[in-house]
């Protein structure tokens, strides 16, 4: 009989029971499975009723994080065999409020990436006449490992401040706001200091650094947010050496 | 985002979790931080003892011989040395921080961490040696 592995699975269906209780399930234990693929091999052949998110299944889009032996992981990129001879427990995403299963609301989390305008800001868009915004290679190095983010939510689980405090904005969404401030096209960094510099932005943050740890793209959100750090205290010198002078941009 | 988070409050089919007070006990990673966190009032203590020791020598030689006396105490010792290890541990973390915080770019690249954190050390050194020559009287 080939081998196998047990996956003990978070259920949680809010019309039958309080809070959340763990199902075991045998899965065959093949070389090139992920947790995804147990999970899908869960929902097809055992039961049809657990619930999760996924989509691309390479690492890409994002849905598919979730806690696996209590580390937050992209299930798509995690291969099985790492965790021989099991068992493999897997969990909703921490931090979130659970929908059902291992489904959870991100709306919160929606609403705070768009706060600090995940988007090219421009005063003035120029006109299309006059060509596209060109950019060097060494201006793209300068953003590109940020705008490696897919929003997979990995770093909010791993942050024990998103953990304690609600309201704190959290890493993916603070990378983010690096990555467009440090694009060359971006004139946007002042609209979004202003939402960042208050305690719940950047100043929540205790650089523990576990967002970086956990990252499965190497965005590396928690040194966006010590570089976050730097720049807003020499803006804030700035202002108090020369409060005449107009507020640069942060560039 | 002074706002309250987006989600309803009290929701009650979602399953919300509240984070336990001790989760810093529950892996040992949590719980260096946590030193590193706690090592900050060792740093604060040193600072007061430095200010402390200022005082007592500009308040005359009885103050400053109560000030070695008090010193000298085992108890006090003991305690001086555990906050000097935490005040290493502060330290070393932050320097190896420091790269993270600062990526230094040369030619379009950015220096590799070391590069960044080397200097730290360097100047750690160099102020820690000038330090010691002076007071084990070097002249």
């Amino acid at each position: 009989m080939a081998k196998t592995i047990i996956l003990e699975v978070a259920r949680y269906r809010p019309e039958q029971e309080a809070e959340p209780t763990f199902e075991s399930f045998d899965v065959p234990l093949n070389d090139d499975w992920v947790v995804l693929d147990a999970l899908n091999y869960i929902k097809d052949k055992l039961d049809g009723s657990l619930s999760y998110r996924w989509s691309c299944r390479m690492g890409v889009c994002g849905s598919c994080g979730m806690m696996v032996n209590g580390e937050p992981k992209l299930t798509c990129a995690t291969f099985l065999t790492a965790y021989d001879p099991g068992p493999i427990r897997v969990e909703p995403l921490r931090y979130f409020p659970i929908v059902r299963d291992l489904v959870v609301e991100i709306t919160d989390f929606m609403k705070k990436l768009k706060a600090v305008k995940p988007w090219i800001v421009r005063e003035e868009e120029k006109p299309i006449a006059e060509g596209e915004y060109l950019q060097s290679p060494e201006q793209l190095e300068s953003y590109k490992q940020f705008s490696m983010c897919i929003n997979c939510l990995c770093c909010y689980a791993a942050c024990p401040v998103v953990g304690l405090d609600q309201h704190f904005i959290g890493p993916a969404a603070i990378a983010l706001a690096q990555r467009y401030n440090n694009d060359s096209r971006d004139q946007g960094a002042e609209e979004r200091l202003d939402v960042l510099s208050q305690h719940e932005g950047i100043w929540g943050c205790t650089f523990n650094g576990e967002c970086t740890r956990v990252c499965p793209k190497n965005v590396d959100p928690a040194g966006a947010i010590q570089q976050y750090k730097i720049k807003a205290m020499t803006e804030w010198y700035k202002s108090l050496i020369m409060p005449w002078g107009k507020k640069s941009n942060g560039k | 985002m002074k706002q309250p988070p987006a989600y309803t409050l009290y929701h009650p089919k979602w399953y919300r979790k509240r984070v336990s007070t001790w989760w810093w006990t529950e892996q040992w990673r949590s719980f260096k931080f946590i030193l590193r966190e706690l090592s900050s009032l060792a740093v604060i203590y040193f600072v007061a003892l430095l200010l402390w020791l200022l005082w007592s020598l500009g308040k005359g030689p009885d103050k400053y011989l109560e000030f070695q006396s008090w010193m000298k105490d085992p108890l006090v010792i003991a305690f001086n040395v555990i906050a000097l290890i935490f005040v290493l541990y502060h330290s070393i973390t932050w320097f190896n921080l420091a790269p993270k915080a600062m990526p230094i770019r040369m030619g379009g690249k950015r220096l590799p961490e070391w590069m960044v954190a080397a200097p730290n050390y360097v100047v750690w050194l160099v102020i820690s040696a000038v330090v010691a020559w002076f007071i084990l009287g070097g002249n």
